[in-house]
């Protein structure tokens, strides 16, 4: 028997999204962030969940995708990754399904527009739906970050 | 000890009684015909006999054995309570009192309370309190005075029935009795150890029945220089005299021996204690009887032995406890939430402008602002823990470079955040080395230039404020101001120019650029370049810097300044348009305002006038891209004027806050440092702002 996990599923643009359940810690509506100075476009800032301080990242930013204006339907999944909380804002989150590891495909080149390394692969649900599996360890990978920091210097 | 678990239990639970003890007492005296209110007396002083015994401090079980049976007539309706019964017991509940205040901070509970317990006593047997109150102190050797025979009276060793049977029975069999009393040479060193030659001598000819101090004491060491027991033999006594006066370092051994009659009066003296009513309270009298020196002596060595165990905190194992450090941790988290909640209530009260909320809130403030003392405290830790390993690796340091030296450590006892000593250990090896390395001359540079072989390093430790400083001293050659310039210049740090206006201070900190050494050996030990740097860079880090003074030919002083604590600041919050900032206030020098035609454009940056200088105006909004303040377009811009070292610039700003405690944290990992921010904190609205850091404003 294949090996079943949960997902946490959110929209991005057009595209849905999954992130393994073990890795998200809670997901929240939009509320204040601050803004960090002095750091990437698409580190929006800072938010407090209940006392501790984490940094919020808009995905769509992260992927090189338009940004939106943030509606009702926003939200920030927050991910542990490690010793890493990190918050990202998300189009819609607003199911979990349960899904066969083995459904789950080597993605191809481009999804969506978001390069093929921070996907694990794609993963049929049902007939007609997809899910973009996140490679959430190079989503958040630092040394990409700093390359990225130099690059804009 | 097993018991040191259940002891705070113990004392929580024996205060509590005490205080409802008092109380009842209270309510008794103005009615004293309510016999239910001598049941909860009665009650309470039970359970606390019953605890005391357990832990084993029997001074307060005895005294409240003795109340209990005073109660114990009341409430049978065999004694009428009266002014001076009221007293008396008033009188105990003070006793106990002091006892277990004795107890809490770390004594054992000792207390002569002969007096009250004979008058209790007396009220039992239905004294009347002129008998009983003027002769308390004569009733109680009377206990003892009867049965004590000529020879034993003497000895302070109780003997219980089954031992006073053993002892008739080996009287009857034909065997001696012996008493016994050793003492040991004052200056004897291993006392236990003769003690035990002793019992093995007497155990090879007979067998010991009792001893005092017990067998257990003894071997511990717990006793002064003689003791003293109960012999069966069937040897001459002159004979065993002789054999243990041959053992070296013993001073004296006296033999009594004992008949039937003298073992009668023994047994009298048991049974009259048992009448008594307590077994331990006449014990304890009894032994305060000073009839002969030994006794004398004995009891001098317990009276020693209290002060000394209320002077020393070291006495009170079963004060502290040992926590993990994670709990601390997270006290210390929770706390921080506590604070943020009080600066939320804070704005709620100011904004509802309600007297009750703002007076609650503000005694809410009070407390939490000792707490926040108290947690702070448990989190400090002596600089000892640092520093200790510091004379071995001197040592071996000087040895190597063939050096004499000492060390000389003070105030280790200082006490510092725990996540500054963590940190603080590598920074002080640096300096240490650098000192030795580099300070200290060899000998034959000392003995040419007139000073002793043997260099001093003196390692300081001490509070100062809000500071702790850590200074390390050395008497070596000083640093040489024109060696340092002449390096710098080569190394390109400064120009020959720039060199000429230089303070020393400024000369000194140029031992801490990056990439510089003034050694002209290179050794093993310092003198790569690296080092001082990164001192300088980890003690910043801390929040805390170091200044260099030094003579040339007298020695160098090294002086690190670190904040007592990294976790919650005072700062300065300030607005940035929609935004809000903290400034730490240790880092502010004051602030005003500054109207725009005082600022001057020179070189293309900002000055302003300040005092009698002119300083650097930043643009903090556009040092942060602020989206919504500009104060180009105000005609009138407050200021803040902060300092790095002896170097200030004015931070033009929005408007003020106040002034707050915050709580520092983090920006969390993944965000990658941010130049200007050291944290963040979160507001009393719940919302974020960051911290400011000074130090990379200023450069």
């Amino acid at each position: 028997m294949a090996e079943q996990i949960k997902v946490i599923v959110f929209a991005l643009g057009n595209e849905e999204y999954g992130i393994d359940v073990d890795k998200v810690r809670t997901i929240e509506r939009m509320m204040p962030i601050t803004r960090v100075p002095k750091t990437f476009s698409f580190i929006k800032g800072v938010i407090n969940l209940r006392g501790v301080v984490i940094p919020v990242i808009d995905l769509r930013g992260r992927f090189n995708l338009v940004e939106t204006e943030y509606t009702d339907q926003t939200r920030i999944i927050i991910v542990a990754v490690g010793d890493m909380e990190v918050g990202f804002i998300v189009d819609a989150a607003n199911d979990v399904v349960d899904l066969d590891r083995d459904n789950i495909d080597s993605p191809p080149e481009v999804v969506g527009g978001v390069k093929a390394k921070y996907l694990d692969g794609v993963a049929k649900v049902g007939e007609d739906r997809l899910l973009i599996m996140l490679n959430l360890a190079e989503v958040l990978n630092r040394g990409e970050v700093a390359h990225l920091e130099q690059l804009e210097d | 000890m097993d018991m040191n678990q259940y002891l705070s239990m113990f004392i929580d639970e024996s205060n509590d009684h005490l205080q409802s003890l008092n109380e009842k007492m209270l309510e008794l005296e103005a009615s004293p015909e309510d016999i239910s209110i001598v049941q909860v007396i009665f009650r309470s002083a039970h359970t606390l006999k019953g605890m005391a015994a357990t832990m084993g401090f029997e001074d307060l079980a005895a005294l409240t054995h003795q109340m209990e049976n005073v109660l114990d007539l009341v409430r049978n309706d065999k004694l009428k309570m009266q002014n001076f019964i009221f007293d008396t017991l008033f009188k105990s509940l003070d006793a106990l009192e002091a006892m277990v205040q004795d107890i809490t901070q770390g004594g054992e509970g000792k207390a002569d309370v002969s007096t009250i317990v004979a008058s209790l006593q007396a009220i039992v047997r239905g004294e009347t309190p002129g008998a009983a109150a003027e002769t308390p102190s004569g009733s109680a050797p009377n206990a003892e005075a009867q049965p004590s025979g000529p020879a034993i009276s003497k000895e302070q060793v109780q003997l219980d029935e089954f031992q006073h049977s053993i002892l008739e029975q080996s009287l009857a069999a034909g065997h001696r009795v012996l008493f016994i009393e050793v003492s040991i040479r004052e200056d004897c060193q291993l006392k236990a150890a003769r003690a035990y030659m002793v019992f093995d001598l007497l155990e090879r000819s007979g067998e010991v029945v009792k001893s005092y101090p017990t067998v257990q004491e003894i071997e511990q060491e717990k006793f002064d220089r003689s003791f003293s027991l109960y012999f069966i033999t069937e040897k001459n006594p002159d004979e065993l005299r002789t054999m243990i006066l041959n053992l070296s370092e013993i001073e004296d051994a006296k033999l009594v021996s004992i008949d039937s009659d003298t073992l009668a009066q023994l047994g009298e003296a048991i049974k009259a204690q048992e009448e008594a009513g307590a077994v331990e309270a006449p014990a304890a009298v009894a032994e305060a009887v000073p009839a002969e020196p030994a006794a004398a002596e004995e009891k001098a060595v317990q009276g020693d032995k209290q002060p000394a165990a209320t002077k020393k905190v070291v006495a009170a194992p079963s004060r502290t406890i040992r926590v993990d450090i994670e709990r601390l941790d997270v006290l210390m988290n929770l706390f921080s939430e506590l604070l943020i909640d009080r600066v939320r209530l804070e704005q709620l009260a100011t904004e509802i402008k309600s007297q009750e909320l703002t007076e609650s809130v503000e005694h809410m403030g009070r407390v939490s602002s000792d707490l926040q003392n108290i947690v702070m405290k448990l989190r400090m830790v002596a600089i000892d823990t640092v520093f200790n390993r510091f004379p071995r690796m001197v040592r071996d340091l000087a040895k190597s470079l063939g050096k004499k030296l000492d060390l000389v450590i003070t105030g280790a006892e200082t006490e510092l955040d725990r996540t500054v000593i963590d940190e603080i250990g590598d920074p002080l090896v640096h300096l240490l080395r650098n000192s030795v390395d580099h300070g200290i001359e060899s000998i034959a540079e000392r003995v040419a230039a007139g000073k002793p072989e043997t260099g001093t390093v003196n390692l300081r430790a001490f509070h100062s404020g809000n500071h702790v400083f850590i200074e390390i001293q050395d008497d070596g050659k000083g640093i040489d101001r024109s060696k340092v310039l002449a390096s710098a210049i080569k190394k390109g740090v400064v120009t020959e120019d720039e060199s000429r206006s230089m303070t020393d201070e400024q000369v000194y900190q140029l031992l801490f650029a990056p990439g510089f050494s003034t050694a002209e050996k290179i050794s093993d030990i310092s003198g790569r370049g690296v080092g001082l740097d990164v001192v300088k860079s980890k003690i910043a880090s801390l929040g805390g810097h170091v200044a260099v003074t030094s003579t040339l030919g007298e020695g160098t002083l090294f002086s690190v300044q670190l904040p007592l604590t990294l976790s919650i600041i005072s700062a300065m919050m300030i607005r940035l348009g929609s935004e809000k900032y903290a400034i730490p206030l240790s880092s502010i020098v004051e602030t005003g305002i500054i109207r725009k035609n005082q600022v001057r454009n020179v070189h293309g940056s900002k000055l302003i006038p300040y005092r009698d200088a002119h300083i650097p105006l930043m643009s903090l909004s556009r040092f942060f891209d602020a989206p919504d303040f500009n104060e180009d377009d105000e005609d009138e811009t407050e200021i803040v004027v902060i300092r790095k070292g002896d170097r200030m610039a004015a931070l033009a700003i929005d408007s003020f806050i106040g002034q707050n405690e915050i709580v520092i944290k983090n920006l969390g990992k993944y965000l990658p440092q941010v130049q200007g921010i050291s944290g963040a904190t979160i507001l009393g609205d719940g919302q974020v702002a960051l911290i400011l850091d000074p130090n990379a404003l200023i450069k």
